[in-house]
């Protein structure tokens, strides 16, 4: 009993700032329907501004009020003012996208003015590291005290303002219907401004307070606060702040005593204590009916909104049509002529890479551009096809080519399971579900020896055909082009064909497609196996090019990073993935030659550009396109009038 | 037999009751009108027969095979089609590609090596067939446009016409005019009636509209607050007391 309260005592702090952070998101998600995933980056932004300020040498008190007071609701307005308000009620993949972008270009702002930082413990009126008292034999800081008070008031105080008639109700209007409020005298966007910003004083007042799991202050401790925090919302249905207090508790708690019983030393434990808010999320998301939908509400005034932004270019004149034909690759080569010339480096290595990236964009651009299905795990499929082809190789002296193909087809039933228990689930929960699948596999799958070998990872050897060597960079580059242009093929083909089609019906409307016979569950069992095969493939080819892989180059963060990436350049087309492949490898390879603390200056471009999203969805290269085409249509028309008019002069 | 059979049919949201016992026959390419005031329960009463919601209580026959436990896409390819109140249109593809892809899902299921093989386009009787549906519903004008820039009126006549192309036994219209001007009120109101007569489909047709309905139906059902109040002959239903009193307000 002694044994298991000194396990139990010190989760309750962590699970007061799951709890924190998990009010916060519920506060936003009811006042305007939208799941803030940037909100850990708010939190870890907060952090170190805080111990930035105290390292300086001002007093924690300023500090405080900086960092949390200041810099909190300033951050919440900014991203309500900026991105969320223009995201309401619109698609589960118009709300995630720019959600996503904020979430890896904000720690990358970050880092880069702050570099990473170790953590300064906060506490105001108790002594921090002062043992106050001893309870069941443990010791009982003025941290661990703290926190948790804070923790309680902060969320008895939003249940009460949320039980008021004047923002409570105000709100509840609001995320129903915010045209039908503002008719009724409520100024909704003021609502949702003072919603946003008190929900991000939540998320700073999180990630000051954040309980002494971490030592380092770095983005990625930070998004899995966040998804601890998912789940403790996830517990009390995304509506109720007690219930998601004693979710947040019970999860802090629950991952302490796993830590105290499970036999040390094995990757279940060492792997299930930081994995186990990602179980009990996907968990929740499968089992709770309420968390099924996609938060989308039936506005009844939807109508009076101007309709969403078409993801289709407008027929051009054939003239103009062939001009941009021309303009693409001219663009192309004009990139690949600069790059080359102006920057050092290995470019044959790069254009490989951007090559082999390229078929991983495409099985993005197959279930997210075609079949409109949200997948933030891509790269453990990639990762899937990686460790397979190295393991055969490793055991069986399979060649690396056959490898290929197998890693493909095993990512490809990985995603067939994955799949399987999303399909009764609305966007934003099928991407919360990937997502929390991702960081099971960076924390526990991957790092069996029979998979992705931990740290160490595996060797994967260049591939051979016959007489015939791929060992050379040149070579290999060659080979990877023949299979980007076989997979593309096969995706130009999938969306010309019935499946295609019967996939870009499923994205315009579940419910219209099957009111016309379309069985969506099969479908999207069908897009996650493909899309999962293809980066499986992209997957085992990278780790032929790199010849030695670990779970590190297939980490969640990767997933996030290439979805953003894809959305931001164009994921609705083919060349839209090749071009994102192309200038995300570019753009590192530039980068590269900057100093260190300017590495994370890639996701902040691509984080930036994919907030665009929401008024332009085709992405950056074709909306560039079709700015200079109407330009050029114009000038067309205008020509054509001044020769007409020529004519008849004459 | 009739083609479709509601018995006791049920349904309530919380405490409010949205159907109750609802039993109402449609007979094989009979025409029938389904009217009532806001919130009767029209739309509810369609989403339980299109299966998007499960009743409480009662049972849905069709064709008479019990359809009700039954997911949507299934209902649909036993010859439901319908159209929706809120567009569920595939935003980003043409009116065209709508019906392609509808008229495709109706002779079966997608193989996927066909299309690996580029077998899976649309073969030219498709488009055919495609052409003249949307020559019937007025729409050959915007066949390449995407859906989003159609206006509300234009709009509708997608969704019949996606309706249609499904091949349909039972054809259930949400108020299909609403928003719709005279021109389109026309080409509905024509592509209802050839609809019946080629492919002799019955029609269940929920309309304000009570011109509209008397073009199109000869019998009709009124709904109030989840009951059915009327059932019977378009003249006879709407000089009905009760009907006026709870929909037409009439009647003081």
């Amino acid at each position: 009993m002694t044994e298991l309260l000194s396990y139990v005592l010190p989760g309750v702090p962590y699970g007061c700032v799951y709890a924190l952070m998990a009010a916060g998101l519920v506060l936003t998600y009811r006042a305007s329907g939208v799941f803030n995933l940037a909100f850990g980056a708010q939190a870890y932004v907060s952090a170190l501004l805080f111990s930035v300020v105290v390292q300086e040498g001002a007093g924690t008190w300023w500090a405080f009020v900086l960092s949390v007071v200041v810099a909190g609701p300033v951050m919440g307005l900014l991203l309500d003012g900026v991105v969320f308000r223009y995201t309401r009620g619109a698609p589960p993949l118009v709300r995630l996208v720019p959600a996503l972008g904020l979430m890896i270009a904000i720690p990358s702002v970050a880092q880069m003015l702050a570099g990473t930082s170790t953590r300064v413990p906060a506490s105001f009126v108790l002594r921090p590291n002062q043992v106050y008292f001893h309870l069941a034999g443990s010791a009982v800081s003025g941290e661990e005290i703290g926190t948790t008070l804070v923790a309680f008031a902060s969320v008895a105080a939003l249940a009460a303002l949320l039980r008021s008639r004047r923002l409570g109700l105000r709100m509840r209007a609001v995320v129903e219907s915010p045209r039908m409020a503002e008719l009724h005298g409520v100024r909704s966007d003021a609502v949702g401004s003072l919603a946003w910003s008190i929900s991000s004083l939540f998320a700073a007042l999180a990630g000051v307070l954040l309980a002494p799991i971490y030592a380092q202050l770095n983005a990625s401790n930070f998004t899995a606060l966040l998804v601890a925090a998912i789940a403790a919302a996830a517990v009390g249905g995304l509506e109720s702040l007690p219930l998601t207090l004693v979710g947040g508790i019970a999860i802090g708690v629950a991952q302490q005593v796993i830590g105290g019983y499970l036999p040390s030393g094995t990757i279940l434990s060492s792997g299930l204590r930081p994995a186990f808010p990602f179980l009990v999320l996907a968990v929740l998301l499968v089992g709770r009916r309420s968390l099924r939908h996609d938060g989308r509400l039936d506005d009844p005034l939807a109508g009076c909104d101007p309709p969403m932004a078409s993801l289709r270019p407008a027929p051009r004149m054939a003239e103009v049509a062939l001009g941009a034909k021309a303009f693409t690759v001219a663009l192309g080569a004009a990139v690949v002529a600069i790059a080359v010339a102006v920057v050092p480096g290995n470019w044959e290595f790069t254009f490989t890479q951007a090559a082999v990236l390229s078929i991983v964009m495409l099985s993005i651009t197959l279930l997210t551009g075609l079949a409109g299905q949200i997948s933030l795990g891509q790269a453990v499929f990639a990762g899937a096809g990686a460790f397979t082809a190295g393991q055969l190789a490793a055991h069986f002296g399979l060649p690396v080519l056959a490898g290929v193909l197998a890693g493909g087809l095993v990512a490809g039933m990985l995603g067939a399971i994955v799949a399987l228990p999303t399909l009764s689930l609305g966007g934003i929960s099928v991407g919360l579900l990937t997502l929390s699948f991702a960081l099971l596999a960076d924390n526990v799958l991957f790092l069996y020896s029979w998979s992705g070998n931990g740290a160490t990872g595996l060797s994967v050897p260049r591939p051979k055909l016959g007489g015939l060597s791929f060992a050379g960079t040149g070579a290999f580059f060659g080979l990877s082009l023949v299979i980007l242009g076989i997979v593309s093929g096969a995706v130009v083909l999938v969306r010309g064909g019935t499946v295609g089609r019967q996939l870009a019906a499923i994205r315009g409307s579940e419910t219209g497609a099957a009111s016309i016979g379309i069985d969506v569950a099969r479908l999207r069992i069908v897009a996650f196996t493909l899309s999962a095969v293809i980066a499986g493939v992209g997957g085992a080819l990278y780790a032929s090019l790199e010849q030695s892989v670990s779970p590190n180059d297939f980490n969640y963060q990767f997933s996030l990073v290439y979805v953003v990436v894809v959305a931001a350049v164009g994921v609705y087309s083919v060349a839209g993935a090749i071009e994102a492949a192309l200038a995300y490898t570019v753009l590192l390879q530039l980068v590269g030659s900057l100093p260190g603390r300017y590495s994370s200056l890639v996701a902040l471009v691509f984080g930036l550009v994919a907030l665009g999203y929401v008024r332009h969805p085709e992405g950056v290269v074709t909306y560039a396109q079709s700015w200079v085409l109407d330009r050029a249509e114009q000038l067309a028309r205008f020509l054509q009038r001044d020769r007409a008019s020529g004519a008849e002069a004459g | 037999m009739p083609l479709l059979e509601l018995a006791g049919v049920s349904k309530s949201f919380g405490g409010i009751v949205a159907l109750h016992e609802v039993t109402l026959a449609v007979a094989e390419g009979e025409p029938v009108g389904l009217v009532g005031p806001n919130g009767a329960g029209k739309t509810t009463l369609f989403d339980c027969i299109a299966g998007l919601l499960e009743p409480e209580a009662g049972s849905i026959r069709f064709g008479g095979r019990r359809v009700d436990g039954l997911p949507p896409f299934r209902r649909s390819r036993l010859g439901m089609a319908r159209t929706f109140q809120r567009l569920e249109l595939f935003s980003g593809m043409t009116p065209l590609e709508h019906l392609l892809v509808t008229e495709r899902t109706r002779q079966g299921t997608g193989r996927l090596w066909k299309d690996l093989v580029g077998l899976g386009r649309p073969t030219r009787a498709e488009r055919r067939e495609a052409d003249a549906l949307l020559d019937l519903v007025g729409l050959a004008d915007v066949a390449d446009q995407p859906v989003e820039v159609l206006g509300l009126g234009r709009a509708r006549l997608v969704e019949l016409a996606r309706a249609l192309a499904a091949g349909p036994r039972l054809l259930m219209l949400d108020e299909p005019s609403s928003g719709l001007d005279d021109d389109e009120r026309e080409a509905l109101a024509s592509a209802i009636e050839r609809a019946r007569r080629e492919l002799g489909a019955a029609v269940l047709l929920v309309e304000h509209d009570l011109d509209l309905v008397a073009e199109v139906v000869s019998r009709l059902v009124v709904l109030d607050a989840g009951k059915v109040i009327a059932d019977g002959g378009v003249s006879t239903v709407l000089a009905d007391e009760g009907v006026r009193r709870a929909y037409l307000g009439a009647a003081r």
